[in-house]
C-alpha cells in the first residue's frame, strides 16, 4: 500500500478515542506464574460467591415458591424480566443483604430485590418484594436496602418501580423497623419528596399492601392492581373484625375492583401479573422522561437504535480475575486493572510522574468519559494533592469519576505529620466529599483506615459502591489492631512490673484478628448494604458501564468548601 | 421536446378507461404506460388507496364496495368515460367484460368497448346457441342435445341417444352452478329436476342442454384474435385442466404431449370459431379433449381477455393488451397467422388468500408483509402491495405467479422454486397446495385430465394443524430475542446480570390454541439457550437477525441454519413467519414443509391490556330508564349499549364491562333510578358451571 500506516489507522478510529494506549510492558500480565495463582484463587472466591448467589436466587423455599405458583405469581426476578426491555440488563443491587443477620431465620436478599434497569428506553429504579421471604414483610435489612434503592434513585433521578407484594413490617422486629428516621416511615416521605422532584413514582400491586404497606401505591403517582391477588387496606380483615366486629373478605375490604372502581386507590386493573406488568411498561412509556428530566415535548424523539461507537480494551476484561496478587502485600500496577477496563484500553494519565502512588487520568468506558483515581500504593501528600486537583479537573468539566480503591492507608511517621500529610490528605477529602458529579467505587482489593475517605468509601456518597469478593472493609488491618491493642495492655502489664511473654501476646492478639478478618470480609458488608455488591472482577467493566449510564442521568454542580492551604 | 415528439397514442386511442380493479387493471396499465395511452381507473369506496387507483393517471370513484353498487354499475362506468374523454374502455375480465348491452352502449356513446361486437357476446353467451353456430361453422362439438324440448321424459330420451355419462347443463349457467353428472339412466330424471329447479334459482331460467360427459377430459383452450378487417388468428393453446371446482389453479402453455399436427388443427377450429361471430379483439376458445386420443370437442368462448393469459404472452412473445389496443384503434392484426410461432414454456400458478387446510375458506386480512418471488422468467402480475387489505368484496386473489423456462420441467423447477420464495404474511394462502399440485408427479409427467385434483385430493391436501417443528420454534425465539433489542441506551444491549440469567417466557400457541411455553435465557457470551419443550432445549444458540433483510442465521445444535423470518403483530400475539427453503437457505428439518408460522400469545411488548372485567353495573346517577336493550340470559360483549339512562337532559349508554351473559337487570323502561342502584349484571360464560 502507498498510504502511510499512520493515515491508515488514523481513519480507522473510532470518534471518541482519546490517548494512547497504556503501554504493553505496564499493562500486560508477564508473570504467568502469579497470573495462574490469582486466577485460580479469585476462581475459588467466585464458586463461593455463585453459591451464595444461587440459594438467594431461590427465594424463601421450595413450599414458598409453589404457593406463589398455584396463585399465578412470579418470582421477583422474574417478574423483572417480564418488565424490562428485551436485551436490558439489570443492574441488581446488594442481592447478598441479610446474609446471616437474625440468626434462624434466613432471609434471602434481604427479602427484596433491587436494581436498576430500561423499560420503555427508560432507566427506572426497581424494588420487588419477595413475597416468599416471611410473605415480603420488612425486616430491618429490607427497609435498609429499600431506602438505599430510594437513595439511589433520588441522586441518579430514576423514576421508581414498586412490585409491592408484602405484608408490612416484621412485627418480631418492630421496634428496629418502624420508628427511626431510617425506617419504614422514611419510605413513604422518599416517595413524597421524590415526586415532588419530578421523579415519577409508580406502583404495581401484585399481592398484599397492608397497613403501611398500603401507602407504597397509596403514594404513589400511578398504581395497577392485578385482580384476585391485589390487595391494599389498612387493616386487613382479622383486624377488622378485632377492632370493629365487621366481617368481611379481603377482595371485599380492598381488592382490586373496590380500589378501582370505587375508592380510586388505585388506576389500572388488570387479570395477571403478565399484563400487570405490560401496562406498567406502558406508564413508564408515558413518564415523558429522557436522561432523568421531564423531556421537551415539542421535540419529536427518534427511539430508533443508536449504537454508542467504541473500542473493546486490547487485553480481555476476563483477565481481571488474574491481575491481584493473592498475598495483598505483593504489589502490582493498578493501570493492569484500567487497561481491562477502559476503551481502546487507552488511558490519558495525568501527572505520572508525580505522585505516583495514586494513578489519575482520563478515558472511557463503552463511550462515556470518565476521570480514574486508582490507588499503586499509600497515600502520600504528592498523591494526595495529585488526585486533589484531579477531581477539582473532572468537577470543572463535569466529567464522573471512577475510584478503584485498593488502600491501606496514608502514610504514617514523624516526617510525614510534619509536612503536613494530615492537611493533605483532609484535602482529597474534602474534593471528593463536594465532588457532585458522579462517584462510583470498586474496592479492588484493602479498604482501610482514612484511605477509605479520600478514595471515596461508603460515606462520602459514591453513586454506586461494588466491590471486588476479595475486598477487605475495615479502620485497619486486623494485625494491626491486635498489635495496638497488645502495645497497649504489654505497656500497662510492664508498669506494673509483670512480665508477658510472646505466647501470652499471640493469644490475645487472635481474636482481635479473628474478629477484624471476619467483619473486613465483603461478605460481612454486602450482608449489612455497605456497599451495592459484590462482582465478579470480570464484570467490572460492564457494571461501571451501567452505573455510569444511570450516574450520568443526573451530573450535579460542585462548590467545594475550604482547603487547608 | 423529444417526448413531445413520441407518438402517445395508439392511433387515435390517447386515453382509455378501464372498467375493473386489482392486477388485470395494473397489467393493463403497464401496457398503457408503455404505449403512452394515459389511463382512467374507476373504483369503489373500498378501493380508495388500492394499487390500480394509484397507478393510474386519473381515479374517480363509483360507489361503495359492494361489486354490484361500483364497478357493475355499468351508467356510472360510462358516465366516467365520457366525462374523461377516454376513447376506449378496457373491461378486464369479470364484472362487465361479458355484458353485451355495455358494450353496445359503450360504442354508442363514442367509447370504443375493447371486446368483440355485441352480437357475439350474445351468440357465446348463450351455451346451446354458441354449440348450434359451431356445429355450423364445422367446429367439432360433443355429442349432445342443445334443443328446444324440455319436456323431462323427451330430454331423458335425449340422453340416451348422446350416451352416458351425459352431463346436464343449465343453458344460461356458468360458474359451475347449473350442472349435473348422470352416470345411469335411472338417475337421469331425478338429477334433472333438482339441476332447473337450481337453474331457476340462480339464472331464472330453467332451460337445459344435455352433453356427453368425457371420462378422462383435459381443458384445452386456444387464444384468437379478430380484427376489424375480418382477420382472425390463432396464439396457439393453454392447458388449464388442473381445476379446483371449475377454478383453474395452474395454466400452461403450450399443452403437454400435444403433437404439432393436432395443435394445428385446434387452432384451425378455433379461428373457425372466431370467424364464425365475427369476432373483434382477444378471445378464447375453450375445448375438451378426450386425454390420450386426438379428440377434441368445443365447449364454450370466452369472449374477453382471460386470467390465464400471461402463459400466451410469455410462449408467443405477443402483449395481447398491446393487441387489443391497436385492434380497438381500428388497426389490421399485427403478424399473420404463420409468423405467431411459440418458443418454451409457460405455467402460471393463481395465488390466493384462502386456507387451503380449510376447505379453501377465502381468506381476509392485512398483508403484512409481501415479497413475492423475483428473478429471470418469474413474472408476477398483483394488484396488491404490501399494507393492503384483501377484504370479503372481491376475489381473493393476491396475484398470479408466472414462471417461463426454455422447457416444460424447467419451467416447472423454477415455479416451485419461486413459490417456496414466495412471503406473504397476514393471511393463509394457497402457495401450499399451489406447490404440491405443480410438484405432484403426474403433473410433472404432463397430460393430465380435469380430475386430477379429484384423483390425487390426497395427495395435495394440505393437512390442518401441522405444527411448528422444534427448530422453527427455536429459530422463532431466537427472531423476537433478538429483534426485541433496541439499543438506544447504555443498558439495552446483551440483557447483562450479575448473577443469574435474564429469562423471557414466550406461550406458544398452537394450532388448536392449547399453550405451552417456551423459555428462552441470554447466556453471558451472547447466546442464548432455548427450552422449546420440556424434552427439547437448544443450549448455546448463536445467532443473528437481519430485520431489514430479514433473514436469521443461527447455529442450533453444531448445525447451521439460515431461514427468512418476519415478525407481525396479530392482536396481542406476535407471529413469526419462517420460510426455510429458499434458494441459498440450509434449514435441517427434513420435513418437506418449508414455512411455518409461530403465533407467541399476547407478546407485543409494552401493548395495553384492558380490564375486560365482567360484574355489575351501577346507575352512575339519578335518572330514568328510557331503554333496556337485553334481556336476562343474553349474550354482550364488553362495549355493548345494555341500558340507556336518561338524566339532565343527556342519554347515558350503559355499556357491558366485558364479554358474558346478562345475569340480570334491575329495572324497566320508564323507571327512575336512583344514584348507584344496581342495574343490570354481566356474568362471565361458564361461571355458573364453575360455582
Amino acid at each position: 500500500s502507498l498510504l502511510p500506516t499512520s493515515l491508515l489507522s488514523f481513519s480507522t478510529l473510532p470518534p471518541t478515542t482519546i490517548g494512547s494506549p497504556i503501554k504493553p510492558q505496564i499493562a500486560s500480565l508477564t508473570d504467568k506464574l502469579q497470573f495462574d495463582e490469582s486466577n485460580e484463587y479469585t476462581g475459588k472466591l467466585l464458586e463461593e460467591l455463585n453459591g451464595k448467589l444461587e440459594v438467594v436466587r431461590k427465594g424463601g423455599g421450595e413450599g414458598a415458591v409453589d404457593r406463589l405458583r398455584s396463585r399465578g405469581k412470579f418470582l421477583p426476578r422474574e417478574r423483572i424480566d417480564m418488565l424490562l426491555d428485551p436485551g436490558s440488563a439489570f443492574l441488581e443491587l446488594s442481592p447478598l443483604a441479610g446474609e446471616d443477620l437474625y440468626g434462624d431465620i434466613i432471609v434471602p436478599s434481604g427479602g427484596v430485590v433491587t436494581g436498576i434497569g430500561s423499560i420503555n428506553n427508560t432507566l427506572c429504579m426497581i424494588v420487588a418484594n419477595d413475597p416468599t421471604v416471611k410473605g415480603g414483610t420488612y425486616f430491618p435489612i429490607t427497609v435498609k436496602k429499600h431506602l438505599r434503592a430510594q437513595t439511589i434513585a433520588k441522586e441518579n433521578r430514576l423514576p421508581c418501580i414498586y412490585l409491592v407484594d408484602s405484608g408490612g413490617a416484621f412485627l418480631p422486629m418492630q421496634a428496629e423497623v418502624f420508628p427511626d428516621v431510617d425506617h419504614f416511615g422514611r419510605i413513604f416521605y422518599n416517595q413524597a419528596n421524590m415526586s415532588a422532584e419530578g421523579i415519577s413514582q409508580v406502583a404495581v400491586v401484585l399481592g398484599s399492601c397492608t397497613a403501611g404497606g398500603a401507602y407504597v401505591p397509596a403514594m404513589s403517582d400511578e398504581t395497577v392492581i392485578v385482580k384476585g391477588n391485589g390487595t391494599i387496606f389498612l387493616a386487613g380483615p382479622p383486624l377488622v373484625k378485632a377492632a370493629t366486629g365487621e366481617i368481611v373478605t379481603s377482595e371485599e375490604l380492598g381488592g382490586g375492583e373496590v380500589h378501582s372502581k370505587i375508592s380510586g386507590v388505585t388506576d389500572h386493573l388488570v387479570e395477571n401479573e403478565k399484563d400487570a406488568l405490560m401496562v406498567t411498561r406502558d406508564i413508564v412509556g408515558n413518564l415523558n422522561v429522557e436522561n432523568g428530566r421531564l423531556a421537551d415535548s415539542f421535540t419529536v424523539q427518534s427511539k430508533d437504535s443508536v449504537k454508542i461507537d467504541y473500542e473493546e480494551p486490547l487485553y480481555p476484561p476476563s483477565e481481571l480475575r488474574g491481575v491481584i496478587p493473592v498475598d495483598p502485600k505483593k504489589p502490582f500496577d493498578v493501570r493492569k486493572i484500567i487497561a481491562r477496563v477502559v476503551d481502546g484500553s487507552r488511558f490519558h494519565e495525568f501527572k505520572s510522574e508525580y505522585g505516583t502512588t495514586l494513578i489519575t487520568g482520563f478515558a472511557s468506558v463503552k463511550g462515556q468519559r470518565v476521570g480514574i483515581i486508582a490507588n499503586n500504593g499509600i497515600l502520600f501528600s504528592e498523591a494526595s494533592l495529585k488526585g486533589s486537583h484531579f477531581v477539582e479537573l473532572c468537577c470543572q468539566r463535569k466529567i464522573p469519576i471512577v475510584f478503584l480503591q485498593n488502600i491501606t492507608g496514608f502514610m504514617v511517621g514523624k516526617r510525614f505529620e510534619h509536612e503536613g500529610i494530615a492537611k493533605n490528605g483532609a484535602k482529597l477529602v474534602m474534593a471528593v466529599a463536594t465532588a457532585k458529579v458522579p462517584k462510583i467505587t470498586v474496592i479492588v482489593g484493602n479498604s482501610f483506615g482514612a484511605g477509605n475517605y479520600g478514595m471515596v468509601g461508603r460515606a462520602y456518597s459514591p453513586r454506586f459502591l461494588f466491590q471486588w469478593p476479595n475486598a477487605k472493609t475495615a479502620v485497619m488491618g486486623g494485625e494491626q489492631a491486635a498489635g495496638v491493642l497488645a502495645t497497649v495492655k504489654r505497656e500497662a502489664i510492664e508498669r506494673g512490673g509483670g512480665e508477658w511473654s510472646e505466647e501470652e501476646e499471640a493469644a490475645f492478639k487472635q481474636p482481635t484478628i479473628d474478629k477484624f478478618e471476619k467483619e473486613s470480609s465483603a461478605y460481612y458488608s454486602t450482608a449489612r448494604i455497605w456497599d451495592d455488591g459484590i462482582i465478579d472482577p470480570a464484570d467490572t467493566r460492564e457494571v461501571l458501564s451501567l452505573s455510569l449510564t444511570a450516574a450520568m442521568q443526573e451530573v450535579g454542580d460542585t462548590r467545594h468548601g475550604v482547603f487547608r492551604m | 421536446l423529444l417526448n413531445a415528439n413520441r407518438t402517445m397514442a395508439v392511433g387515435s386511442i390517447d386515453k382509455i378507461i378501464i372498467a375493473n380493479r386489482g392486477e388485470i387493471t395494473c397489467r393493463i396499465m403497464d401496457t398503457c404506460r408503455k404505449l403512452g395511452v394515459k389511463t382512467v381507473a374507476v373504483y369503489s369506496e373500498a378501493d380508495a388507496n388500492a394499487r390500480h387507483v394509484q397507478e393510474a393517471d386519473e381515479a374517480y370513484c363509483v360507489g361503495p364496495a359492494e361489486a354490484k353498487e361500483s364497478y357493475l354499475r355499468s351508467e356510472k362506468v360510462l358516465a366516467v368515460a365520457q366525462a374523461t374523454g377516454a376513447k376506449a374502455l378496457h373491461p378486464g375480465y369479470g364484472f362487465l367484460s361479458e355484458n353485451a348491452a355495455f358494450a353496445d352502449a359503450c360504442n354508442a356513446a363514442g367509447v370504443t368497448f375493447m371486446g368483440p361486437p355485441s352480437s357475439a357476446i350474445e351468440a357465446m353467451g348463450s351455451k346451446s346457441n354458441s354449440k348450434e353456430i359451431m356445429i355450423a361453422a364445422g367446429v367439432p362439438c360433443t355429442p349432445g342435445y342443445h334443443g328446444s324440448d324440455q319436456e323431462p321424459e323427451k330430454l331423458k330420451e335425449h340422453a340416451d341417444d348422446v350416451g352416458y355419462p351425459v352431463l346436464i347443463k343449465a343453458v344460461m349457467g356458468g360458474g359451475g352452478k347449473g350442472m349435473r353428472l348422470v352416470h345411469k339412466p335411472e338417475d337421469f330424471l331425478e338429477s334433472l329436476e333438482s339441476c332447473k329447479r337450481e337453474s331457476i334459482n340462480s339464472f331464472g331460467d330453467d332451460k337445459v342442454l344435455l352433453e356427453r360427459y368425457l371420462t378422462a377430459p383435459r381443458h384445452v383452450e386456444v387464444q384468437i384474435f379478430g380484427d376489424t378487417h375480418g382477420n382472425a388468428v390463432h396464439l396457439h393453446e393453454r392447458d388449464c385442466s388442473v381445476q379446483r371446482r371449475h377454478q383453474k389453479v395452474l395454466e400452461e402453455a403450450p399443452a403437454p404431449g400435444l403433437d404439432q399436427k393436432l395443435r394445428e388443427r385446434m387452432g384451425e377450429a378455433a379461428v373457425l370459431a372466431a370467424k364464425a361471430v365475427g369476432y373483434v379483439g382477444a378471445g378464447t376458445v375453450e375445448f375438451l379433449m378426450e386425454a390420450g386420443t386426438d379428440d377434441f370437442f368445443f365447449c364454450e368462448m370466452n369472449t374477453r381477455l382471460q386470467v390465464e393469459h400471461p402463459v400466451t404472452e410469455l410462449v408467443t412473445g405477443v402483449d395481447l393488451v398491446e393487441w387489443q389496443l391497436r385492434i380497438a384503434a381500428g388497426e389490421p392484426l399485427p403478424l399473420k397467422q404463420e409468423e405467431i410461432v411459440t418458443k418454451g414454456h409457460a405455467i402460471e400458478a393463481r395465488i390466493y388468500a384462502e386456507n387451503p387446510a380449510r376447505d379453501f375458506l377465502p381468506a381476509t386480512g392485512h398483508l403484512f408483509h409481501l415479497s413475492p418471488p423475483t428473478g429471470e422468467g418469474v413474472r408476477v402480475d398483483t394488484g396488491v402491495r404490501q399494507g393492503d387489505d384483501v377484504s370479503i368484496f372481491y376475489d381473493p386473489m393476491i396475484s398470479k405467479l408466472i414462471c417461463y423456462a426454455e422447457n416444460r420441467d424447467l419451467a416447472i423447477e423454477k415455479l416451485l422454486a419461486s413459490l417456496k420464495e414466495y412471503e406473504v404474511v397476514g393471511m393463509p394462502t394457497n402457495i401450499p397446495f399451489v406447490e404440491k399440485c405443480a410438484a405432484h408427479e403426474a403433473f410433472r409427467k404432463g397430460g393430465v385430465t380435469t380430475g386430477f385434483l379429484e384423483i390425487y385430493a390426497d395427495d395435495v391436501q394440505i393437512p390442518e394443524g401441522v405444527e411448528a417443528s422444534d427448530t422453527a420454534k427455536g429459530l422463532a425465539a431466537l427472531a423476537l430475542a433478538i429483534e426485541g433489542i433496541k439499543s438506544t441506551n447504555g443498558f439495552v444491549e446483551s440483557s447483562f446480570r450479575l448473577h443469574g440469567r435474564a429469562q423471557r417466557i414466550l406461550q406458544f400457541k398452537s394450532n388448536d390454541d392449547t399453550k405451552s411455553q417456551i423459555n428462552v435465557w441470554s447466556n453471558k457470551d451472547g447466546s442464548y439457550d432455548i427450552e422449546v419443550s420440556p424434552d427439547t432445549t437448544f443450549t448455546n444458540v448463536k445467532g443473528s437477525y437481519d430485520v431489514a433483510n430479514r433473514t436469521i442465521t443461527a447455529v442450533i445444535n453444531n448445525k447451521a441454519l439460515k431461514a427468512s423470518a418476519v415478525i407481525s403483530n396479530d392482536g396481542n400475539d406476535r407471529v413469526v413467519s419462517l420460510w426455510s427453503q429458499k434458494p441459498g437457505h440450509f434449514f435441517d428439518d427434513e420435513s418437506e414443509e418449508y414455512y411455518a408460522a409461530i403465533t407467541i400469545e399476547g407478546d407485543v411488548v409494552g401493548a395495553s391490556v384492558g380490564s375486560g372485567a365482567a360484574g355489575a353495573v351501577l346507575s352512575p346517577m339519578p335518572g330514568k330508564i328510557v331503554a333496556v336493550n337485553y334481556s336476562v340470559g343474553d349474550l354482550v360483549k364488553a362495549g355493548d349499549v345494555v341500558m340507556i339512562l336518561e338524566a339532565m337532559k343527556m342519554e347515558h349508554p350503559l355499556i357491558a364491562p366485558g364479554d358474558g351473559v346478562i345475569g340480570s337487570i334491575g329495572g324497566g323502561e320508564g323507571d327512575l333510578i336512583q344514584d348507584g342502584q344496581q342495574l343490570f349484571v354481566v356474568e362471565a360464560e361458564g361461571d355458573e358451571a364453575a360455582a
